[in-house]
């Protein structure tokens, strides 16, 4: 991570140096920058982000003028944002939950820029913050999953036990419980967004124990692979995945940042920008599902039905009661369903979940 | 819960660790540190997976993978050898442009599928009960790899130009006055670590996954450095060390599959923990022979 990190740093430093160089006689333009915690080549979460500067620069292109950093570890972020703030970039997007600390440090510095945050809770002044609900789209994935399983066992390949996880672990097993109540489940954690061999041997190990449908919440397509390659079930992971596994791909959790970026933008073009906190799902199209496919009829008519309900609002993936492992009640915070401050902060599993969380 | 089809998910993830060691450990061996095998690796299984799809062949694709793994090297042996620049700094350096380089071979093949080298069933041996399927159903890079552990182990103990290279590792000085040539043996050691790495990089782009992917490697190949350092220099500790640092990465997802309620990030570090401890405690009971080559890491400079 480190060394793609400096060589990408590198490109940019001298990109940036180039146009700094060139950039004077032409139409003053507006510079946004962006942050990738993976490489944009992971066909993944990082990808999905470039998907949407891309569409931001043929939206705006211009007026605008954009560039990214890819591969910035959590750990040395502080740099390469400052570095981007230092030279000229007016806006800028740092696109990791572990981004947080050092985004809200440099916009300390820095009050004429403007940050926007990804998957974060912090904000300030010129802090904004934006995510999707991706629990959503895992909804709708545990009633496919739980439709389609032969042995009534789905598998869930995780990241980190962060909340955001454990939000997307809980929808898919309360979607999946919603039409099948003794459906089970099995949880392997990664510990990793992004390690193509580990997670398919992580998928593997979830197939030899008789699960026959995955969902991943790891970024590269081996598991879905790995699915094909077995002849099982999965689902893509931020970007649709298909051609990796045509017979196995359920349907794709696709993020679709691209008009969130350009509505961004114009409004600091406008100059009316203000620090706000953005959580849109299925309803903004934030989130979108690729093509349910390698389904029944009636499993694909199920699940436009949940898609259209969730992205009307009238269905809720957490709607009360919500029973956590021990069978307890969780206090209901939100209008009959859990409020978004007790998803963002998730940290206990749904009944029916017989893995233990780990702390 | 079939357990052959957990031997045989043990044996696939040892291999990549396998062949990028051994060829680490034949450079270590010649008296050269290089710690590029990441970015060797990288640039293996771009390459090889570019070539692979353009020519539709997987045997192109592995042949231009090692390709790429010994030109990798190359660039390494000529700072080393040609201006016996710092091997430190070049193996990293190494390592940061052939993840770079890698990333940018790569980039058009990002999102394209290819179809995973299957696996050849040995006839008779593969229908042994229980461990035939495991160890005899493989893919060709599983055998090759443990066939060319025995070979380097022979090569390296038993024949006259082992013999050099070794003598070339521990005091090049001496080799030097001994008449050796002691850049052209060292030459050919990073060459094969490169090709080894290489080979390493293909089998995770064409073998274990069907794809490329920026950072495919996610740092095997430090792990692999690792494993030679730990394992003490000696191929036959290598395949012991690769063995148990495979199986413990599959047993720790399994583990957690089976819901025996061990924190995930504890299992996590097993592989990790199980490997290093494996390992110290074979060399402690062997006791002598635990220190590197003695010529290890240090520039050759001739004022011939």
């Amino acid at each position: 991570m480190i060394t793609r990190r400096a060589l990408a740093t590198l490109a940019g430093a001298c990109a940036m140096a180039l146009a700094a160089s060139s950039g004077v006689s032409a139409e003053e333009k507006l510079k946004v920058g962006f942050i990738y915690i993976g490489p944009i080549g992971d066909y993944g979460y990082s990808y999905q982000h470039n998907e949407g500067r891309k569409a931001l620069e043929k939206a705006l292109g211009d007026k605008v003028e954009t560039t990214y950093v890819e591969g910035v570890s959590e750990a040395d972020a502080e740099r390469p944002i400052e570095q981007l703030a230092r030279t000229g970039h007016k806006l800028i997007f740092t696109n990791s939950f572990g981004f947080m600390e050092a985004t809200l440090k440099v916009a300390k510095k820095y009050p004429n820029v403007k940050f926007e945050h990804a998957t974060g809770y912090k904000r300030a002044a010129n802090v904004a913050t934006y995510a999707a609900r991706f629990y959503e789209g895992r909804y709708i994935q545990g009633q496919i999953a739980a439709k389609m399983s032969k042995t009534g066992i789905i598998g869930y390949l995780a990241a980190f036990p962060i909340p955001e996880c454990v939000a997307g672990i809980n929808a898919y097993m309360l979607g999946a419980q919603s039409v099948r109540p003794d459906i089970k489940l099995k949880v392997v954690w990664a510990n990793t967004w992004y390690d193509p061999a580990k997670e398919a041997d992580a998928a593997k190990a979830l197939f030899d124990q008789n699960v026959d449908v995955i969902t991943q919440h790891t970024d590269s397509p081996a598991p879905l692979q790995t699915a094909e390659a077995r002849g099982k079930f999965g689902f893509g992971q931020a970007s649709d995945m298909e051609q990796f596994a045509p017979k196995a791909q359920l349907t794709a959790l696709v993020n679709d940042w691209s008009e969130y970026y350009i509505e961004r933008t114009k409004l600091v073009l406008d100059g009316k920008w203000t620090s706000t906190d953005t959580w849109d799902g299925l309803d903004k199209k934030m989130i979108v599902m690729s093509p349910y496919k390698n389904m029944p009829d009636d499993v694909k008519k199920m699940a436009e039905e949940t898609e259209a309900a969730i992205a009307s609002h009238k269905l809720k993936p957490f709607k009360c009661p919500v029973l956590d492992q021990s069978g307890k009640e969780v206090e209901c915070k939100g209008e009959g369903t859990l409020s978004d401050e007790q998803i963002l902060g998730m940290n206990f599993y749904v009944k029916g979940i017989e893995d233990k969380l780990p702390q | 819960m079939s357990y052959e089809l957990v031997l045989f998910t043990i044996v696939t993830a040892s291999t990549p660790f396998l062949l990028a060691a051994l060829g680490e450990l034949v450079t270590e061996r010649a008296g050269v540190l290089n710690l590029g095998v990441e970015g060797m690796m990288a640039m293996g299984a771009a390459c090889g997976f570019a070539a692979a799809i353009t020519f539709d062949s997987n045997a192109i694709g592995v042949l231009v993978g090692m390709l790429a793994g010994m030109l990798t090297a190359a660039v390494f042996a000529l700072a080393v050898l040609g201006f016996a620049a710092n091997q430190v700094g070049c193996g990293l350096a190494l390592t940061i442009f052939g993840l770079g380089v890698a990333g940018m071979i790569g980039n058009r093949f990002v999102g394209l599928r290819r179809i995973q080298i299957a696996p050849t069933e040995i006839p008779f041996l593969s229908d042994i009960p229980f461990i035939g399927k495991a160890l005899f159903s493989h893919d060709i890079f599983v055998y090759v790899s443990i066939i060319l552990t025995v070979l380097v182990a022979w090569f390296l103990s038993r024949t006259r130009l082992g013999l050099m290279l070794r003598s070339v590792g521990e005091n090049h000085v001496s080799a030097q006055a001994l008449g050796l040539p002691v850049r052209r043996i060292r030459l050919g050691a990073i060459l094969f670590g490169g090709a080894c790495s290489g080979l390493a990089g293909v089998y995770l782009s064409l073998v274990y996954t069907g794809f490329w992917a920026a950072n495919i490697t996610a740092s095997k190949g430090w792990i692999a450095v690792l494993l030679v350092v730990f394992a003490a220099w000696r191929p036959v500790w290598l395949v012991v060390g690769a063995y148990i640092f495979g199986a413990a990465s599959v047993l720790q997802l399994h583990a957690q599959a089976a819901q025996l309620g061990i924190p995930s990030q504890l299992l996590s570090s097993v592989p990790y923990v199980v490997t290093i401890v494996v390992l110290v405690i074979l060399a402690w009971v062997h006791g002598r022979n635990a220190g590197g080559p003695g010529s290890l890491g240090n520039p050759y400079i001739t004022d011939r």
